[in-house]
């Protein structure tokens, strides 16, 4: 703490480069912090995918039904404990920017394959008792003011026609990264309604008895509708999820290519401005040395100069970032999960001290390899 | 006493065939040539000799600024010619103060951090370290300029804060190079006399290099250097 004045001096000395070099790196976390809110948004949820959860879905594609009468049979395949299944809707609320993803679910047992999507009871048996019901979750029902009651209507770009839906319940996440941004609609009024795909369903979620068993669940589903007409591809959720975002491109890979990018642009432009700060201070590093400071004090000091400018500048980019992500999706409905989770904050934090560790570390050996005379010659 | 061909031990300062080689290239430049020397604790000696004769890399070895080529430097009967790194670090700390031509304070650090940077590798407390450099600062006539920025300050307040700053923790040795050089003459009169009171008044051992015969008249011994061999000039007889 006695040397942290001498530290903030340092940092003072040429204010407008450091406030620059600290406004670098609120601009690389600010665009980390955004690059981790869409990915995560187009993650749908991936990461909160359950663990004892499968997805049996169309070998052929994703976009390929499976036959109705595949839930009984797998319902009754050993390890497995409970099954449901669903239909991408596909519709559109009043405008086509208005996207966000609506699924047609069995009502009886929906809910209990996701226990973390949290629903009032009385509001769940409103929706079981009304076909025409639809459940909304809470980003959703923020995003367009829709309360219980509501009458929801939605032009079908599948299913022909326009829908309406009567909003029976609003569901919640247990952990504030579960997604809420979907509409459920009821598989039994669709399938009573539609007049194509009549007798199929988009994909089963199965829930396994054990976890660890669920390779060998999966294979076995597998090799049960093995040289059918529909075969099947179980997989665990994650991967079915992954595998429903990868359909626009494989956006992980994109968004960690620019943020390495980001990252290795900000080593190379706080790398320098410390090179330069710690160059011109060389004879001033000498003198210290001269009055007895130790070449490894003066690394951690310079070090510590770089880390300070990391740790505010870092913070003010995460911090504009997390407040943006607080007035919902500016895309209008192309990111419909948009949150900024503070263990993404704690990590951008984290690669931002690194970087500044590192751009103060190396011109800093340089320095301190110096010896005295020579640093002194240097006036 | 001060001997400059070696003989009895018993000096703060015993220096045995010193030597100091620079490479430049293929080509060795000898700076200092095999020296003896004895500084008794209390003495105040000043080297004068041409520009290149090596009285600032005297001045470095004995203070642990640099590394012999060869030869022993005892001070206070400890060899620093082998300590290294953090060792050599604390042992300048703690026994040797430095007076610069140009000052050399750090110029976002006002009067009283200047001379308080020394004391922060201790474990003073704030207060006493406040104690001690207000204690610095008066010795040296500054007692009011003590947040004053050294672009705030004269040439002489400069060094006076620099001296303060080497004298701050109380090192039994001063080593001043040309502390003099870069001031007038009125000032420069100013200075020597604060160096000559720190040795006689406090029981400073002063080391200093100059070209000034005014200032080296100052000093109890003085010894010429001439390409990297010392002659000692006798009391009163500096040459001009």
């Amino acid at each position: 703490m006695r040397f942290l004045p001498l530290i903030l001096r340092n940092l003072g000395r040429k204010k407008m480069r450091t406030l620059l070099t600290a406004g670098s790196f609120a601009a690389a976390l600010f665009l980390f912090g955004l690059l981790q809110v869409i990915g995560r948004s187009l993650d749908q949820g991936v990461e909160v995918a359950g663990a004892d959860r499968l997805a049996v879905r169309n070998r052929v594609s994703i976009i390929m039904p499976l036959p109705y009468s595949y839930g009984a049979q797998i319902g009754k395949l050993p390890n497995i404990r409970d099954y449901t299944w669903a239909v991408w809707f596909g519709g559109v609320y009043q405008d086509e920017r208005n996207f966000f993803p609506q699924f047609a679910v069995d009502a009886q047992s929906y809910h209990r394959v996701y226990p973390e999507l949290r629903i009032a009871d009385d509001q769940w048996q409103a929706f079981v008792a009304d076909r025409q019901g639809c459940v909304v979750g809470r980003d959703l029902a923020e995003r367009f003011g829709f309360q219980v009651g509501d009458r929801i209507p939605i032009r079908g770009t599948i299913f022909e026609g326009t829908w309406e839906f009567n909003l029976r319940a609003i569901y919640d996440g247990e952990r504030p990264e579960d997604p809420t941004s979907d509409m459920w609609i009821r598989y039994d009024y669709l399938e009573e309604t539609r007049e194509i795909l009549k007798g199929t369903v988009g994909w089963y979620v199965v829930r396994v008895d054990d976890p660890a068993r669920s390779d060998e669940v999966a294979r076995t589903i597998d090799e049960r509708f093995a040289n059918s007409s529909f075969e099947t591809r179980t997989e665990t959720e994650q991967a079915f999820l992954t595998g429903f975002a990868n359909q626009i491109g494989n956006v992980r890979l994109l968004i960690l290519s620019v943020g390495a990018v980001v990252f290795f642009t900000l080593i190379l432009v706080s790398g320098n401005t410390m090179a330069i700060a710690v160059r011109e201070r060389m004879a001033e590093l000498a003198v210290m040395k001269s009055l007895g400071f130790s070449n490894l004090l003066l690394l951690v000091l310079v070090a510590t100069e770089a880390v300070i400018l990391a740790l505010v500048g870092g913070s003010a980019g995460l911090l504009a970032a997390k407040t943006l992500t607080r007035f919902g999706d500016p895309t209008g409905g192309l990111l419909p999960f948009f949150y900024l989770a503070p263990a993404e904050m704690a990590f951008g934090l984290l690669l931002a001290l690194a970087v500044g560790a590192v751009s103060g570390l190396i011109p800093a050996t340089a320095a301190v390899r110096t010896t005295i005379v020579a640093g002194l010659r240097g006036i | 006493m001060v001997r400059v061909n070696g003989g009895a031990d018993g000096g703060l300062i015993r220096v045995r065939g010193l030597s100091k080689v620079y490479r430049r290239g293929e080509e060795e430049i000898h700076v200092l040539r095999s020296l003896d020397l004895d500084v008794e604790a209390g003495e105040f000696v000043a080297f004068m000799g041409p520009s290149g004769s090596g009285k600032t890399t005297l001045l470095n070895l004995i203070g642990g600024l640099d590394m012999p080529s060869a030869g022993s430097i005892r001070v206070g009967g400890e060899e620093i010619a082998e300590l290294r790194g953090a060792a050599l670090s604390r042992w300048r700390a703690r026994h040797v103060g430095f007076v610069f031509q140009s000052f050399n304070l750090i110029p976002v650090l006002d009067a009283f951090d200047n001379v308080e940077l020394p004391l922060l590798l201790t474990r003073l407390s704030r207060a006493q370290r406040y104690a001690h450099v207000s204690a610095a600062l008066r010795l040296v006539g500054l007692a009011d300029r003590i947040r004053h920025y050294p672009r705030q300050l004269s040439g002489g307040q400069e060094q006076r804060v620099a001296i303060a700053r080497a004298l701050v923790s109380d090192p039994q040795l001063l080593l001043a190079d040309e502390p003099t050089g870069d001031l007038d003459r009125q000032t420069s009169g100013e200075i020597m006399e604060l160096v000559r009171r720190l040795a006689k008044e406090f029981g400073k051992t002063v080391l200093m290099v100059t070209h000034d015969p005014l200032a080296a008249a100052l000093a109890d011994t003085v010894i010429h250097l001439d390409k990297g061999v010392l002659v000692e000039v006798p009391q009163g007889a500096a040459p001009r």
